[in-house]
């Protein structure tokens, strides 16, 4: 019983991060329709500057919001190169990112070499039914669930998280109201960005991360965000939460070095589903 | 007011419209009419800047907004959403974003405000797709499609409020209409484009006598035989 919850609490705090991920390739995916492949340099990014920026010294609360911003404006030159010139095709846009996410090895190795790096956050546990749980578990849940309700504000409430939608839904009327999509597109990637640094920021005191990391958190994120079709951020969410719990009990009750796998299966079986339901609708129609 | 001249603007190789030059006048309603592929939308949407022109050039002496065919609503966001989106170049200016202006002018759409605009029929739609381009204060309004599938009465309703607001403001229409009879009956003066040119113009009593338009646009009748 103990154990169960103790994997229960670390896989939805994994998943909490996941979801961070996905709804960064969520932002960016509804507003450009460009699946962002660099997604999951941001956070490795960032949890590499915070690691190394506490390791001189800075405070917490600083080193962190450093890394997070970083990760923004890696974000968005990422978007710059692109989706930056006008009539780039999608499909040239995603090998871009891909491009660039390779790239961003080269400079993570010259600046932090290859060997993974941890800090810790929140010292500390609590028990609970039996089970130490540590409390930087609480801080990422209760750090994700506040930015989902911020982004949720930012979207539905504001008038420029309402032009984003507007791009998202319509780019078309939305050029003609005089909303520019490059801009737009722009401070999504931003976004994205920002949602992966602080994915990264709470992961690493929880798995060390590398240069390399980014495969499992994209990857990771990616199957989260394809819950939601790659337009829903809580439907996004949600399939962090279910992914990182089932690789928790994976985990821990088969073999910690299947995450990537789950990961992966999960893609698939979301995929296949998706496909099949589509093909229904459009069978129905013709 | 708005002077479009010589415009030449492709899609790649292809010459959609070409030399075309026309005049809408301060406060005036112009009617533009021509068959399916003629360059109409092409016209309104370089215009808009949405294309660019290869040459030519286009003047207009005050803001320009356009109510796009197929209404082009923001399907997920609120009626009242879309309104606020029309005014996005002038956001900043006191009042802009405010949909209750819009409400004054077509009342309808004050009750659909929290509405999901996609969930409207299609003359609702149309009703907001005016009321977002009017957000933007223009000068002149250039209507693509006004009518296009939806019912006499309902495109009677919003034929009175274009008239209602050249009458009240002095807003000048540029419209492109298929049913040419109606186009000829709101404006005093028309155009004729076909396969990229301006064929004919002149007043829309002119040219709703004469055979070419009555075969071509009136089904065959001229209006004073149809009469
Ligand atoms: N995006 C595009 N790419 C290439 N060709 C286009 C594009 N849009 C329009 N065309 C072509 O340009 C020509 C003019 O099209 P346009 O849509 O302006 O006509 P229209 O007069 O508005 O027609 P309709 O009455 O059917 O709306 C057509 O031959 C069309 O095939
Ligand atoms: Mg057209």
């Amino acid at each position: 019983m103990s154990a169960f919850l103790s994997y229960l609490i670390s896989g939805l705090a994994i998943g909490c991060t996941f979801a961070l991920v996905a709804s960064g390739f969520v932002a960016i995916h509804r507003v450009t329709r460009v699946v962002n492949f660099a997604q999951g340099t941001f956070p490795v990014v960032a949890g590499l500057t915070v690691s190394s920026m506490l390791g001189r010294g800075l405070p917490h609360g600083v080193a962190e919001l450093i890394g997070i911003v970083l990760a923004g404006v890696i974000g968005l030159v990422v978007g710059v190169i692109a989706i930056g010139k006008r009539g780039t095709p999608t499909l040239a846009s995603l090998v871009i990112t891909l491009g660039l996410g390779i790239l961003a090895y080269a400079f993570e190795i010259i600046v932090w070499g290859d060997q993974p790096v941890s800090y810790s956050m929140l010292r500390g546990a609590v028990d609970i039914g039996g089970a130490r749980v540590a409390w930087q578990y609480f801080l990422v849940i209760g750090a994700t669930l506040v930015t989902f309700a911020a982004l949720g504000l930012f979207f539905t409430r504001t008038y420029l998280g309402k032009a984003l939608s507007a791009c998202a839904s319509n780019p078309y009327a939305a050029r003609l109201a005089g909303i520019n999509p490059i801009r737009m597109g722009l401070l999504a990637f931003a976004l994205g960005g920002l949602l992966g640094g602080l994915a990264g920021v709470l992961i690493t005191p929880l798995q060390p991360v590398a240069f390399d990391s980014d495969v499992l958190l994209a990857t990771s994120g990616f199957a989260a965000a394809i819950f939601g079709g790659l337009n829903s951020p809580y439907a996004a969410l949600v399939g962090g939460l279910l992914l990182g719990v089932l690789e928790a009990f994976v985990a821990g009750y088969i073999n910690a070095s299947y995450q990537t796998e789950v990961a992966m299966v999960l893609i698939i079986v979301v995929m296949i589903y998706q496909a099949s339901r589509r093909s229904t609708v459009s069978e129905e129609v013709s | 007011m708005l002077e479009v001249t010589d415009l030449v603007v492709r899609y790649g190789n292809a010459t959609a419209l070409d030399g075309v030059s026309l005049q809408v006048g301060e406060g005036e309603m112009v009617a533009l009419v021509g068959p399916n592929g003629a360059g109409k939308s092409t016209l309104v949407n370089t215009l808009s800047g949405i294309l660019r022109p290869v040459s030519g050039s286009i003047e207009v002496d005050g803001r320009l907004a356009q109510v796009p065919e197929g209404r082009q609503l923001f399907p997920d966001l609120s009626v009242a959403d879309n309104l606020r989106l029309g005014a996005w170049r002038s956001r900043r200016r006191a009042g802009a974003r405010d949909p209750r202006r819009i409400y004054e002018i077509l009342p309808d759409l004050e009750r659909m405000a929290k509405q999901p605009a996609g969930t409207l029929s299609g003359g609702q739609q149309q009703m907001v797709a005016v009321g977002r381009a009017l957000m933007a204060d223009p000068d002149i309004l250039a209507v693509d499609e006004l009518s296009l599938g939806l019912a006499p009465l309902v495109v009677a309703d919003l034929v009175r409020h274009l008239r209602e607001l050249n009458a009240s403001r002095g807003t000048a229409v540029l419209l492109i209409e298929q049913n040419a009879r109606l186009a000829f009956d709101l404006c005093e003066r028309a155009y004729v484009l076909e396969s990229g040119t301006i064929t004919m113009s002149g007043s829309s009593a002119e040219l709703s006598r004469s055979d070419a338009v009555a075969r071509a646009y009136l089904g065959g009748l001229t209006d004073s035989e149809a009469s």
